[in-house]
């Protein structure tokens, strides 16, 4: 069945979901570095989840209600048909970054040098059934 | 979003004279020991003094720059003050030239860490010319600098749109010197572009044509620019198909051959050119083997057989091999003299490479670790993709 995009239970089966992916764990076997997912509603509302990321691993995912609860070292954020796309895989989330349907902030050539890593993240994304708001 | 970014690009026989039209004070050169050693420097200062322009040089860009290179070349730049950036030579001396250009703008920004994504304000100190002496990198139109990390032994590939050089000058006259196997590898390099940049995810209504007419550019005339040094009608149709090819690919991404490229070179240290051309119809095959591609479509347009997918890959991949032959270019890692035992030693460190290589996430079909690992090896021993 599917869940909620952005939701509490998105969170959790997205951990999941990376934590059980070997390629995740292996590509980004050295990276550190957490994360806001933002989600652009088209009532101008937005959806955040925090991912900590480290070594391969995510340790925490939750939905964010207060952006001030944590400072991560990167922000994606993005309209809903953008976060679709890259989940459906018709768009790369570098190509997502560079063509600006997605916009990072923070260190773009750290997220640059793990591209493998970014790919995996995405692919465990996409064994998460999903369900997107109209 | 998508932006075409172009330099005013002049050419043909005598573009050099346009120099003396720039309007300025000082010229910072950025090349290799070889342009001042063939007087190539001294052309172009003597048209710089014409418009009224001192200039200085900096003549220290090897081949592969490094950031550190780069820095060097910056604080200099910095001392002089320039209003005008020279880039003058092939890739490595223009790519140089594009960092430290950035440097010199922008001193806190971290040379290793160029992208789209960020706004670096150029242009308030200086702008930049390119100057290419080789027919094949393209840098005089892109917005990429590849540089190489020595510290990890390997080549970052970046950009910013703002890195497009303002004025590209691509007199044929200043490749006539250039030796046949120079003229092999860097025209290799500009078939890669071309095809790469028609086929990546990148591809685009504007850089298509451009993409297509260098690729039909290169055919005709790189046997002849390879046979005949002198031969200025091809000299001059290749000096402009990079800087064609160089429009088209930067404006839709290189994909997997330039991963993979630009690891061998890293590993082996392999001429950019010779690696790239010497992957891409190893990469044809292993992109087309995945089903909808372009390549049928740049088929027809040399009129070779393609009645489908497949047979438009497959004879794409046979004209670039018999192009190859005929240019005594290498077919197979073999070939260049890699051993065999240091190659799959250094497997390892290659797919490494070419998996943190951006431009391998813009080819139409992915390559996994395992692909990669595949391909390396149909590639070193020149047998077909099968997979």
């Amino acid at each position: 069945m599917a869940i909620p995009f952005m939701s509490e239970e998105w969170a959790v089966a997205l951990k999941d979901a990376i934590n059980t992916n070997d390629a995740y764990r292996e590509a980004a076997a050295t990276w550190e570095g957490d994360f806001y997912f933002i989600a652009e509603l088209g009532d101008g509302s937005t959806k955040t989840i925090y991912l900590d990321l480290w070594h391969g691993e995510c340790r925490d995912a939750f939905v964010v209600n207060d952006a001030s609860v944590k400072t991560p070292e990167f922000e994606v954020s993005g309209k809903i048909p953008a976060w679709k796309k890259v989940l459906a895989k018709q768009v790369d989330p570098i190509q997502a970054l560079i063509t600006r349907q997605l916009k990072l902030k923070g260190n773009m050539a750290k997220v640059l040098r793990a591209v493998k890593a970014a790919q995996e993240l995405v692919n465990s994304a996409t064994k998460v059934p999903t369900e997107f708001p109209e | 979003m998508w932006i075409f970014s172009s330099p005013r690009i002049v050419f043909g026989e005598d573009a050099l004279n346009y120099l003396e039209e720039l309007r300025g004070r000082r010229a910072f050169f950025v090349t290799d020991a070889n342009m001042v050693r063939l007087g190539f420097v001294e052309r172009v200062q003597k048209h710089l003094r014409a418009a009224g322009l001192e200039s200085a040089v900096f003549a220290d860009v090897e081949p592969e720059p490094s950031l550190q290179t780069v820095r060097r070349a910056a604080e200099q730049m910095a001392q002089y003050q320039p209003d005008w950036v020279i880039g003058l030579g092939g890739g490595s001396a223009m790519d140089a030239a594009k960092a430290a250009w950035l440097l010199y703008e922008c001193p806190t920004a971290d040379p290793a860490a160029i992208n789209p994504m960020e706004t670096y304000g150029l242009r308030q100190k200086a702008r930049l010319v390119a100057i290419p002496t080789t027919s094949g990198t393209g840098s005089e139109t892109t917005w990429a600098t590849v540089l190489t990390d020595t510290d990890i032994g390997m080549k970052l590939s970046m950009g910013t749109h703002e890195l497009t050089p303002d004025l590209a000058i691509v007199d044929p006259s200043l490749v006539t010197s250039m030796p046949p196997r120079i003229t092999a590898d860097t025209g290799m390099d500009v078939l890669t572009h071309a095809v790469e940049g028609y086929t990546s995810t990148m591809h685009n209504d504007f850089s298509d044509g451009l993409c297509l007419k260098a690729t039909a550019l290169v055919f005709q005339y790189l046997p002849r620019a390879y046979a005949n040094g002198q031969d200025m009608e091809a000299r001059e149709h290749m000096h402009n198909a990079a800087s064609i090819a160089g429009l088209g690919f930067g404006n839709s991404m290189a994909a997997l051959a330039h991963a993979m490229g630009h690891s061998l070179g890293a590993v082996f240290h392999v001429p950019h050119g010779r690696s790239v051309g010497l992957f891409l119809p190893y990469v044809i095959e292993f992109t087309a083997n995945g089903g909808g591609t372009r390549y049928a479509d740049i088929a027809k347009f040399l009129d070779l057989p393609a009645e489908d997918e497949a047979q438009g890959a497959a004879s794409l991949v046979a004209a670039i091999r018999d192009l190859q032959r005929r240019i005594d270019f290498a077919t197979s890692v073999q070939q260049l003299g890699v051993d065999r035992e240091d190659f799959e030693a250094a497997l390892p460190k290659l797919i490494a490479n070419a998996e943190a290589d951006n431009q391998l996430f813009f080819n139409a079909r992915f390559a996994n670790s395992e692909d990669l690992a595949k391909l390396f090896m149909c590639a070193y021993e020149g047998r077909s993709v099968d997979f």
